[in-house]
């Protein structure tokens, strides 16, 4: 009876008082980090706010009203734009396909294999998309192609991973039936991996298209085609009505094809 | 005809799967192999289509020594050797017919299989066998849809397409209610009766093993313990197989028929 009192009356941590201590160190610490690089920081900050208001002023003067008179002529390069993310996605969809079983540990049991297709996707993921632009620019002049490659280039590394981690999480089951059925690896990988990877790998490249339509904004400026070196030459020739009528086109189009996108994953899983 | 000599399988972490083993299986047999979780039934069954290598012995069906096969032998191994398991196996996410059709990829080349491009005899084989199993009304049904009684009869359904001379079942009752689970058994046992298929059943419910039976084999912690006609099997051959006294867990309880 006695010992139950004392029980109730001195409540009992949630956590042992050693991770306590732990987690309040670790806290304190990362908050002197901020604080640090707070104060660090600050004198660019200061002068740095009150002249960005000053400029936004400057900035919604020059940019509005947008010049939707040039809506017609800019049609064209919106859609060149959609058509290289749609082409850059599809290619780089069918080639992840090898590289994505390639880097699934639970598929290729072949180690060397599997750390050699890893490792150039990782190698891959590691070049930013601009660079890559830049690269193929250089290669293949401005234009519509070297865009394409870099776009395709650069979707390829995300997908693959993406997808080779969903491999990996696959209820391995189904694989181990069909196996002890007689099938060949092919078969076995048709039967059983791709029914149970279908849904998600269709989201994926939807994503990744929504990212591509995003990136090939970027990277049009650099010379590789699209709607962005559009925009590029309005802001150079300081066209800001121009280059206004053109984000609010971006902006309208990229909702658009998100929505789209959304409502078909929504349909798939 | 299968049989193990000397067979005695070591895993990588040590582990004695098999000890030993010598045993023979005469075609046409019900065997049901009958011991604790751990007792290296599994690793007996997946032995014999080798999704496990013994690592010694040898292990013969029909005459040959399957331990050395690899790639195309092994895959005409296993198309001879059907296996059903404990959680069916089967890929949700496609319809019960294409399940069952799985079952003549052995037979079928790799890109005949991928377009679907099954023969009209083949097709016809896979809706009899699910008509056997008295399923044949889910044909289109996505396999997650149906109950795990009825996924497990499209499990036998899918081993009888591959049209095997041996079928091994692994725990194939374990998740299921009682009443399901003697149904399966009777799948499995008129099967086996009908077609001369010899079976191989892994089970650690007593009563089930004594119900199906034509032969018992007992395994207590990889090693052969007790091999015979269930004729002479009584509740103290469990006891020894089991190392201790028999228990209520250890029975599947009655059929509802």
């Amino acid at each position: 009876m006695t010992k139950n009192n004392s029980l109730t009356q001195k409540s009992i941590p949630l956590y042992p008082a050693k991770t306590k201590m732990q987690v309040t160190i670790i806290f304190l610490v990362i908050l002197g980090f901020y604080l640090f690089s707070m104060i660090r920081t600050q004198e660019d900050m200061v002068g740095g706010i009150s002249g960005a208001l000053g400029n936004m002023y400057v900035v919604i003067e020059k940019f509005f009203p947008p010049n939707f008179t040039i809506l017609s002529a800019i049609w064209d390069s919106m859609l060149e734009t959609i058509k290289m993310a749609i082409i850059a996605t599809t290619i780089a969809a069918i080639i992840t396909v090898p590289l994505a079983v390639l880097s699934a540990q639970n598929i290729t049991t072949f180690k060397p294999l599997y750390y050699l297709t890893r490792t150039f996707l990782n190698l891959l993921r590691t070049i930013p998309d601009l660079v890559l632009a830049v690269i193929f620019v250089g290669l293949f002049g401005v234009g519509v192609f070297p865009g394409i490659l870099a776009l395709t280039v650069f979707s390829l590394g995300i997908l693959a991973k993406l997808i080779s981690e969903t491999i990996e999480s696959v209820d391995m089951n189904p694989l181990e039936a069909m196996r002890a059925s007689g099938g060949n690896v092919f078969q076995v990988i048709w039967y059983s991996l791709v029914p149970q990877v279908a849904p998600q790998f269709t989201s994926l490249v939807l994503y990744v298209f929504e990212i591509n339509v995003r990136a090939s904004v970027v990277l049009g400026m650099v010379g590789a085609g699209g709607i962005g070196l559009v925009l590029n030459q309005q802001i150079k020739f300081y066209n800001y009505p121009n280059a206004m009528t053109i984000i609010i086109v971006i902006f309208v189009t990229v909702l658009i094809i998100e929505y789209i996108s959304n409502k078909l994953r929504e349909a798939l899983l | 005809m299968i049989e193990f000599k000397n067979v005695g399988l070591v895993y990588p972490n040590g582990t004695e799967g098999l000890k030993n083993i010598n045993v023979k299986i005469n075609d046409g047999e019900f065997v049901v192999i009958v011991g604790l979780s751990g007792a290296g039934k599994s690793t007996f069954i997946r032995s014999i289509n080798r999704l496990v290598t013994p690592t010694s012995g040898s292990l013969q069906v029909d005459g040959e020594d399957i331990l050395k096969y690899k790639g195309k032998n092994l895959r005409k191994l296993r198309t001879k050797v059907g296996m059903i398991f404990q959680n069916y196996n089967l890929v949700k996410r496609s319809n019960v017919f294409k399940n069952v059709l799985a079952g003549r990829l052995g037979h079928t080349g790799t890109l005949r299989s991928i377009f679907n491009l099954y023969s009209k005899e083949d097709k016809a084989l896979a809706y009899n066998n699910l008509k056997r199993v008295n399923i044949d009304e889910k044909i289109y049904n996505r396999a997650d849809e149906l109950s795990g009684g009825q996924q497990q009869r499209v499990s036998i359904a899918r081993v009888l397409t591959q049209k095997p001379n041996y079928i091994l079942a692994d725990e194939p009752v374990a998740s299921l209610d009682p009443p399901t689970s003697h149904q399966v058994m009777t799948y499995l046992r008129k099967i086996n009766k009908e077609d001369n298929i010899t079976t191989i059943v892994n089970l650690h419910f007593i009563d089930m093993a004594m119900e199906y039976a034509d032969r018992i084999i007992g395994m207590r912690a990889g090693e052969v313990v007790f091999d015979g006609p269930v004729s002479e099997v009584t509740e103290k051959t469990f006891e020894e197989i089991y190392g201790r006294a028999i228990r209520e867990d250890d029975l599947r309880g009655g059929a509802e028929e």
